[in-house]
C-alpha cells in the first residue's frame, strides 16, 4: 500500500499516445503506466517493457501434467494393481497417450491462467484505482508519477503540449487492495 | 500506426463507421437496458423445458435405467446419441476462438464470444448424458481415479470411455478458462460505465479488478496465444476420443479407422450450424447487424459446405470400405443401415447433411439470412440422425439374429433431451443479457484495420500512384 500523487493525460487515438509515450521516456519523467481499452501492439516496446515469460510457465505446467499422467498410470499398471487385459503388456504406452495429452493441456491451461492472475494481480474482490472511467472505453491514459523532485506545473505544461483530450492530477493508491468498486467515493474521501 | 494493410476487396468486418465509443455503447446496450418481453418469454419457456428435463431425470434415477427404451441389444440409445450430438455442437466455439486465432482470421472477433459461450453450455448439456446413463449416478465419481477402500481399485486407463472422461473435462475446463480470460477486460468496461451501485459491484467482482495496463495486455495476448495453441490440438482430440468410444470396439460399423476425422468434421459442421442459428437470432434481437455482418454468416456457411461435404465423403467411404473389405458382417451392417427397418434415419441423415449444405455453393443462398437460418437447423437435425444411425442402427442387429431388436425412446428419454435444450437456452439467454455477446476489446483491436473507415482510406490509397503510395506508407507512423 502506497498512496502517491499522479498526473494523467488522456488521448483519444493511438497516434498521439505513441508520441506522448515517446516524449515522456525522453523527458525523464517517471512513467507509472499506460492504460488502454484494448491491446495496442508496439506499446510495450515503446514503453521499454520486456517480453512476458508467461509461456514459460505454461511449458513448465504442461510437462508437469505429462509426467503426472505418465507416472501415475505407469505406477498403477506395473506396480500398484497390475491387471491382465487380454494378455497385453502391463505397461502399454499407446493406451496412455490420450490421457497424458489431456492432462498436459489441462495442467498447462489451469497453471497458466493462475500464473496470469497472479502476475497481473487480478482476482475476484481485488480493487485497483481507475484513473479515468473511459480508460476501458475509448481513452488511452498515460499516468506519470509526481515525485518530490517533480515540478508539477512544468509537468502539466509538458503533458498539455502532447495533444491530450484531458489532463489532471490525482492522489491514488498505486497497488491493489481487497475492496469494492461501488465504494469508490468512500476510498476517495479517505485519501482526501 | 497499423502496418497491416488490408485490401479493399475484403468486406469490412465492422459496418457503420464506428468509433471506439460506439463499439462500447452498442455492445453494452443489451446489458444496460431492461430485457425485452421476448427475452422473458424465452427464459420462461427454457425454464419449463429445464424443469421437465429435471423431472425426467429424477424419474430415471428413482426407478432405474429400465424406464428408458434401451434394451439388451441396444445398450446405447438416445442418451449417447444426444451426448455425441451436444459435444459435436460444442466444437465450433473453440475452433473459432483457437484455430481461427492461429490462422489470423480476423472475422472471428465478431462471433467468438457467443460461440465460446455456446461451446461451454453445449458441453454442460453433453456431460449429463453419460453421467445419468450410468444408472447408479451416485457412484459417478468413480470414473475419476479417486482413492477408495477397495485396494484402491483404479479405473481402467486403457478404456476409451475413460479417455472420454478426461477429454471432456479438460475440454470444458480449458474452454471455460479461455472464455473467461477474454471476458475479464470486457467486464471491466461494463464496470467502468456502470451507473448503478449493484452493477458496479457485481461487474467489479467479475472483472477481477482489471485495469488494462500495458503489461496486463501484453500478458493477455501471450495467454490467448498459448491457450489457442493448446486448444487447437485439444479440440481435435476431443471428438477423436469420442469416436474412439466406437472405433476401438469390434462392432461391425464402428470398427473403422475413418472415425476420428469423420467425427471431427461432423462436429465442426454441426457446431458452425448451431453458431449460425444462435447468431442470426442474436444479431436480430440485439441489433448487432453491424458487428455480425453478412460476411460473418457467409464465412460460416462456407465452413458448413466444406465440412458437410467431408462428412458426405466419409459416409460414402464407409459404404465403399464395407464392400471392399469383403467382411460379411461389415457388409450386412451397412446393408441394414441403409435399407433395414431404420432406413428412414439413414436417409434423413443423408438428405440433411450431404444434400442440403450443397446449396451453399451459391453465393446468393450463402448470403440469404432466412435460408441460412433454416439450413442451420436442418444441418443439426441431420447431425442428430447421424449419431442415431451410428449408435442405434449399428447395435440393433448384432452377431446373433435371435438378439435382433428394435428401439424407440420412452418419455423420460425424450424429456431428458428436451431438458438439455432448456438448460442450454436458459444459460444462453442469461449470457446474452448479462455478458457482452461480442468481444468488445477484440473488436476495437481490429476496428482500425478492418472497419468501414479503414476501407474508405484504403480505397483512396489504391487510387494513388506508386510513388505517392510508398511515401504515405513510409510516413504512416
Amino acid at each position: 500500500m502506497a498512496v502517491k500523487k499522479f498526473a494523467i493525460a488522456c488521448y483519444d487515438d493511438e497516434a498521439p499516445l505513441f508520441d506522448a509515450v515517446h516524449k515522456v521516456r525522453h523527458s525523464g519523467y517517471k512513467l507509472h503506466d499506460v492504460y488502454t481499452p484494448f491491446p495496442v501492439h508496439g506499446l510495450d516496446q515503446a514503453m521499454g517493457l520486456k517480453e512476458t515469460d508467461l509461456h514459460v510457465a505454461g511449458f513448465i505446467f504442461g510437462i508437469t501434467g505429462t509426467s503426472t499422467a505418465l507416472g501415475f498410470m505407469s505406477w498403477i499398471f506395473t506396480s500398484d494393481w497390475p491387471i491382465n487385459y487380454g494378455g497385453k503388456p502391463f505397461f502399454s504406452l499407446p493406451a496412455m497417450i490420450p490421457i497424458t495429452f489431456e492432462l498436459t493441456v489441462m495442467f498447462a491451461a489451469v497453471g497458466m491462467v493462475l500464473t496470469y492472475c497472479y502476475l497481473n494481480q487480478i482476482m475476484p474482490g481485488v480493487k485497483k484505482h481507475v484513473f479515468h472511467p473511459r480508460q476501458s472505453d475509448d481513452l488511452f491514459v498515460v499516468v506519470i508519477e509526481v515525485t518530490e523532485g517533480t515540478d508539477e506545473a512544468e509537468l502539466m505544461n509538458f503533458l498539455n503540449s502532447t495533444n491530450p483530450v484531458e489532463t489532471n492530477v490525482q492522489i491514488a493508491e498505486e497497488g491493489w487492495w481487497y475492496g469494492r468498486f461501488d465504494k469508490e467515493e468512500e476510498y476517495q474521501k479517505q485519501l482526501a | 500506426m497499423h502496418l497491416k494493410y488490408e485490401s479493399f476487396i475484403r468486406e469490412p468486418l465492422v459496418d457503420g463507421n464506428k468509433t471506439y465509443k460506439d463499439v462500447t455503447a452498442d455492445i453494452c446496450r443489451p446489458i444496460e437496458q431492461k430485457p425485452s418481453k421476448l427475452w422473458y418469454f424465452g427464459l420462461v419457456v427454457s425454464l419449463l423445458f429445464l424443469g421437465f428435463g429435471a423431472f425426467s431425470v429424477f424419474w430415471e434415477v428413482y426407478w432405474g435405467i429400465g424406464v428408458w427404451g434401451i434394451n439388451h441389444t441396444i445398450g446405447w440409445g438416445w442418451d449417447i446419441t444426444n451426448f455425441v450430438w451436444w459435444v459435436g455442437i460444442g466444437h465450433a466455439g473453440t475452433l473459432i476462438s483457437a484455430i481461427l486465432l492461429l490462422f489470423r482470421q480476423h472475422w472471428r472477433t465478431g462471433v467468438n464470444r457467443a460461440a465460446e459461450a455456446m461451446t461451454i453450455f453445449a458441453v454442460m448439456c453433453a456431460g449429463q448424458f453419460p453421467i445419468f446413463h450410468m444408472g447408479r449416478v451416485w457412484d459417478a465419481m468413480y470414473v475419476l481415479p479417486l482413492p477408495n477402500t477397495r485396494g484402491p481399485l483404479w479405473p481402467n486407463f486403457n478404456s476409451a470411455l475413460l479417455w472420454d472422461v478426461f477429454a471432456i473435462s479438460t475440454y470444458f475446463t480449458v474452454s471455460l478458462l479461455f472464455w473467461y480470460s477474454g471476458l475479464i477486460p470486457d467486464f471491466a468496461t461494463i464496470r467502468d460505465r456502470a451507473k448503478t451501485k449493484l452493477r458496479k459491484r457485481l461487474y467489479g467482482l467479475a472483472s477481477f479488478g482489471w485495469t488494462g495496463t500495458a503489461k496486463n495486455w501484453q500478458r493477455f495476448e501471450a495467454l490467448s496465444l498459448v491457450l489457442a495453441g493448446l486448444s487447437t490440438p485439444l479440440v481435435l482430440s476431443v471428438h477423436t476420443i469420442v469416436s474412439f468410444d466406437f472405433a476401438t470396439s469390434v462392432i461391425p460399423g464402428w470398427h473403422a479407422t475413418i472415425f476420428p476425422p469423420y467425427f471431427v468434421a461432423g462436429a465442426i459442421f454441426s457446431g458452425f450450424a448451431m453458431v449460425n442459428t444462435l447468431l442470426i437470432l442474436v444479431r436480430k434481437i440485439y441489433h448487432l447487424e453491424e458487428y455480425i455482418t453478412m460476411g460473418h454468416i457467409e464465412a460460416m456457411n462456407k465452413v458448413i459446405v466444406l465440412t458437410g461435404s467431408i462428412v458426405g465423403i466419409a459416409y460414402l467411404t464407409e459404404l465403399f470400405m464395407a464392400w471392399y473389405s469383403q467382411v460379411v458382417y461389415e457388409q450386412e451392417a451397412f446393408k441394414w443401415r441403409v435399407l433395414g427397418p431404420y432406413w428412414w434415419s439413414y436417409w434423413a441423415m443423408m438428405t440433411c447433411n450431404v444434400v442440403s449444405p450443397q446449396f451453399f455453393w451459391f453465393k446468393k443462398l450463402r448470403r440469404n439470412i432466412v435460408f441460412s437460418f433454416i439450413l442451420s437447423i436442418v444441418v443439426n437435425i441431420g447431425m442428430w440422425f447421424e449419431r442415431f444411425v451410428i449408435i442405434a442402427t449399428t447395435l440393433y442387429r448384432d452377431y446373433i439374429p435371435s438378439n435382433w431388436s428394435y428401439y424407440s425412446p420412452t418419455w423420460p428419454e425424450l424429456g431428458f433431451y428436451l431438458g438439455t435444450f432448456g438448460l442450454f437456452f436458459t444459460c444462453f439467454l442469461l449470457f446474452s443479457k448479462y455478458f457482452p455477446v461480442i468481444a468488445i476489446a477484440e473488436i476495437k483491436f481490429v476496428l482500425k484495420t478492418t472497419g468501414d473507415k479503414a476501407h474508405e482510406d484504403n480505397l483512396a490509397l489504391e487510387e494513388k500512384s506508386l510513388e505517392e503510395f510508398i511515401h504515405i506508407a513510409e510516413h504512416a507512423h
